[in-house]
């Protein structure tokens, strides 16, 4: 089991290396931008499977959480703090080193957080927000559920879209990379930015948090944490019977998701420059439902192909105008014919479809 | 009856759903290592009180103390935690696990690993995961079901999913067991194999509770037994009392004859 | 009273006249502001009775019910190129209910008792589909049917107070189709079996109702009020192919507060919801708008999730 997810994280990665070098004998390096806002796409998609697949709970409003972590990291990062350099708050904040001066294409003095400090706050930020909202959202269960994350996207939606702060209906642009690592020797620095000649490097970026977002991911779900979550979803009733917190691992493992969504706005969000209203709008929320359902709820490798490979078609503008009416067909058609996703189809039919159902004739004889 | 500390006390609880008293009044002890019964006519309550005991439903009054502790409205899973364990009337396992994962779930209380150490895959995780699914095989093996491990617990057999719940509540290693009708829907041989190993694991030590329809089965293995009715306690006594008891003769004879043999 | 016609259509030219008169609020604005309100809220009330009709037959909340709406003003709108304006109604509406059973029917119909989830997942992926088609046939263009009687600066002196004879009109054909509803699950052979299947689905069966047909007709009949309530109001609030999920989140709201399945409550609840929206112009930021109803709707489904006016008993039966 163990070795099986190893090979294949080490297929993916020489996978993920393959498609690099063939962009550049192919001299199709555009490819990568989209390759590497893909990944971080997949990044939200993958944790959200673990919530929808293994905790059963559905979640209409993880864009919200995408836009928390960006909007904060964009409006932090952007705005200038110059005209509160006295305050002792932001004095404080300046010798602790989350502060960045500079310049402004002006020439006017530029006093900003620290890209990384940024990053922290806004990913924290989130993760304590899903976990106010949680405690009372994760009560619901079904089409109140449902409902109740729809409206929190929505809101978020709206206070993005209605703040000054966070640039009303144009969003945040001209958002600075940020240094993940410093320069050590020869090699690096690594940034995280839409710098036309850091294309490659940002592609290994996005995929390098990717993998190891799958991988801590795929060791949950093999783990007691994971078992736990799968026997939630199994029969609550009976998980609680063995002492099994549910309304706590619900919580826990939505947090989880939000963090999973706040690191992907934050990094995309730096990765592109800027962010707007639509990006946590309700139609962005529903399309991770679809990346979910089509790659098969609880499967999370099903979750990243399709992530990965329909968030890419889509960003290459395959669809064109109907581009959101694809991802409500792909809802439709998986959920009617496919509710364990497209890829489960073919091999559950093959070799396993006829001996469950003479299991289950056995059954009820 | 009994003058050691007891395993599990009912003080005079109740319990009722709008109008509709679903226990009256009822009170009763249960010794450590002993096996205690509950019986009584269809609707007398017994499942009701079960779900009481086990955290599912909050008393409308009364207390209940496990271990000297009062255990009225904590969860039930922090009742569990404490060492109270129970299977289903109808069987209730996780659907798309298999036989051998459903049990090793049961282990989740005497694990510790949580998101962090699970997502990183720390050493100390291995260990406690070889342990767990060890464990689980040897409960397994206790149950005479280790050949279905890798089979999904939701496709065996009717007698074999049973054990499957047994196994899964004894790998939370509880200090009382709540079993609700064990027996329900096992031929006699296989009802004579559950009364088998009811004995052998209050033998280990593990004090039993349980709600049982057959009443050969409950006076072989009862040490004692409570009777209720309408959701009052008429009786409590051992077995052979039991059987003597006018009361219980006539409620069993008006309401379900064949029960009494 | 300059602003009277346009105060509740177009909030965004009309608040900055409005806050400063709000210390000073006269009763005729007062009332104003009431009718506004109420006939919005006995649009939301349609909307949410469109959940309940739903809601009873099947155990399904269905997402498209705002898309019913929006199809509703659409249809009758192109329709109005062809036929007078009481036609094109009539046909818009026959129209959306052979929709709707078509939805049904392909969609819904031979599913074997689906999960919660699954149809929570397929309805969403209806109304973004039917919002998709919607937008390629009728662009993102706004448009309206006209007003019923006059135009947008006929007024009808009601006391003090001026009010838009389009708002008799949607108050009217919608307290109309409420009071013609209920007479038809009470009075007529078919809603008695309608309400049969929401009792006991079971029990309805073996008496020989065909619940399958009776779900179809639930359908027709929520996409039929949906698409009267989206002509109806599409003089004053207008319509385009995006108009039906606001729409929709304030009918669940409504379905939600009113208690799911109670008809009496959602038009109660409707018209509370309606006026609060109204007079919240004068406290509440533009843009939160649509925020006020999703609060409230948070609010409720933390606090009170059986609704105001629904019985806690009656909602712990029904499966969530």
């Amino acid at each position: 089991m163990r070795d099986s997810k190893l090979l294949k994280i080490a297929l993916l990665i020489v996978l993920v290396i393959g498609v690099q070098e063939l962009t550049t004998v192919t001299d199709t390096q555009y490819y990568l931008t989209q390759l590497t806002m893909s990944a971080y796409y997949a990044l939200l998609v993958i944790g959200l499977a673990v919530v929808m697949g293994y905790a059963g709970q559905i979640s209409l409003g993880h864009a919200g959480f995408f836009a928390i972590g960006g909007y904060l990291s964009a409006a932090l990062t952007t705005h200038n703090l110059v005209a509160l350099q006295a305050n002792p708050v932001i004095h404080g904040l300046g010798s602790l080193g989350m502060l960045v001066s500079g310049q402004d294409i002006y020439g006017e003095q530029l006093l900003v957080v620290a890209p990384w400090a940024a990053c922290i706050f806004a990913v924290l930020m989130a993760a304590i927000i899903a976990l106010v909202i949680g405690i009372p959202v994760l009560k619901l269960k079904g089409h109140y559920l449902a409902m109740a994350t729809l409206g929190f996207g929505i809101i978020i939606y709206r206070i993005g879209l209605a703040t000054e702060y966070f640039g009303e209906a144009d969003g945040i642009s001209e958002v600075p990379g940020f240094t993940l690592l410093p320069a050590i020797g020869s090699f690096g620095p690594i940034s995280v930015s839409g710098d036309f000649g850091l294309r490659v490097e940002n592609y290994y970026v996005a995929w390098g948090l990717l993998v190891i977002g799958l991988w801590l991911l795929l060791n949950l779900i093999d783990s007691r944490v994971g078992r736990a979550l799968r026997a939630i979803h199994g029969s609550e009733e009976a998980a609680e019977a063995v002492g099994i917190d549910t309304a706590g691992f619900k919580l826990k493992v939505f947090v989880l998701s939000a963090v999973y969504a706040a690191f992907a706005g934050v990094f995309l969000t730096h990765y592109n420059g800027g962010i707007g209203p639509s990006e946590a709008s309700v139609m962005k929320s529903v399309r991770y439902v679809a990346l979910v359902a089509v790659g098969g709820m609880a499967n999370v490798w099903g979750t990243l192909i399709m992530g990965v490979g329909l968030t890419f078609l889509s960003l290459r503008g395959v669809f064109g105008s109907y581009d959101d009416a694809v991802f409500g067909a792909i809802l439709i058609v998986v959920m009617l014919f496919a509710p364990d996703g497209i890829l489960s189809m073919n091999v559950k039919a093959l070799f396993a479809g006829r001996r469950t159902t003479d299991e289950h004739e056995a059954k009820n004889a | 009856m009994n003058t050691r500390p007891r395993m599990l006390e009912l003080k005079s609880v109740y319990k009722n759903f709008g109008g509709l008293q679903a226990v009256h009044d009822v009170s009763f002890g249960v010794a450590p290592g002993s096996i205690k019964a509950v019986i009584g006519p269809n609707g007398a309550g017994k499942t009701t009180l079960f779900n009481l005991i086990s955290g599912n439903l909050n008393v409308s009054s009364g207390s209940i103390l496990f271990q000297g502790r009062e255990i009225q409205g904590l969860k039930p899973h922090a009742i569990a935690a404490l060492g109270m364990a129970r299977t289903f009337q109808n069987i209730n396992l996780f659907h798309g696990m298999t036989a051998l994962e459903s049990v090793m779930v049961g282990r989740h209380v005497r694990s510790r690993a949580g998101f962090l150490a699970g997502m990183l895959r720390t050493p100390a995780t291995w260990k406690e995961e070889r342990e767990i699914r060890e464990k689980s095989m040897q409960l397994l093996r206790l149950l005479e079901i280790e050949e279905f491990a890798d089979v999904e617990a939701t496709s065996l057999a009717f007698g074999q999913q049973r054990a499957v719940e047994m196994a899964r509540a004894l790998a939370t290693e509880p200090k009382l067991l709540l079993l609700d009708e064990p027996a329900a829907g096992l031929n006699i041989y296989e009802t004579a194999e559950v009364g088998r190993l009811i004995t052998r694991i209050r033998d280990m030590g593990i004090t039993v509770l349980l709600v049982e329809h057959d009443m050969s089965l409950v006076m072989d293995i009862s040490d004692e037994i409570v009777v209720l009715s309408f959701g009052c306690k008429i009786a409590e006594d051992v077995p052979t009392a039991i059987q003597q008891n006018p009361e219980v003769i006539k409620i069993y004879l008006g309401e379900d004859e064949e029960a009494v043999v | 009273m300059l602003f009277l016609p346009v105060f509740f259509f177009d909030y965004s030219s009309s608040v900055s006249i409005l806050c400063p008169l709000f210390s000073i609020m006269t009763q005729a604005l007062f009332f104003q502001y009431l009718f506004a309100g109420i006939s919005y809220g006995v649009i939301y009330a349609i909307v949410a009775i469109g959940f309940n009709i739903i809601y009873n037959t099947t155990g399904i909340i269905n997402f498209a019910q705002g898309e019913f709406v929006m199809l509703g003003g659409m249809i009758s709108i192109s329709l109005l190129h062809f036929f007078p304006l009481p036609v094109a109604i009539v046909l818009a509406v026959v129209i959306t209910m052979l929709v709707g059973a078509m939805i049904e029917i392909v969609f819904i119909r031979w599913l074997d008792s689906p999960s919660v989830l699954r149809m929570i997942i397929i309805t969403i992926g209806l109304s973004i589909l039917i919002r998709e088609v919607a937008l390629h046939i009728w662009g993102e263009s706004i448009r309206s049917l006209p007003y019923f009687v006059g135009n947008e600066l006929t007024t009808v002196a009601f006391g003090p107070v001026r009010i838009s004879p389009q708002v008799f009109w949607v108050v009217g054909v919608c307290g109309i189709t409420v009071v013609g509803l209920s007479l038809f699950f009470k009075l007529t052979s078919v809603g008695r079996e309608m309400r049969a299947c929401s009792a006991n689905r079971t029990a309805a069966i073996l008496c020989g109702i065909n619940t399958r047909n009776m779900v179809t007709l639930s359908f027709m009949l929520s996409a039929g009020i949906g698409a009267l309530a989206g002509c109806v109001m599409s003089p004053i609030t207008y319509t385009q192919y995006d108009s039906g999920t606001s729409l929709a989140i304030k009918g669940f709201t409504v379905a939600i507060l009113g208690g799911l399945g109670n008809s009496m409550g959602a038009v109660a609840a409707g018209i509370l919801l309606g006026i609060i929206e109204a007079y919240s112009v004068a406290f509440v930021p533009l843009a939160f708008q649509d925020a006020i109803s999703i609060t409230i709707l948070l609010i409720i489904l933390f606090v009170k999730p059986h609704g105001i006016f629904g019985s806690s008993d009656a909602a712990r039966l029904k499966e969530f």
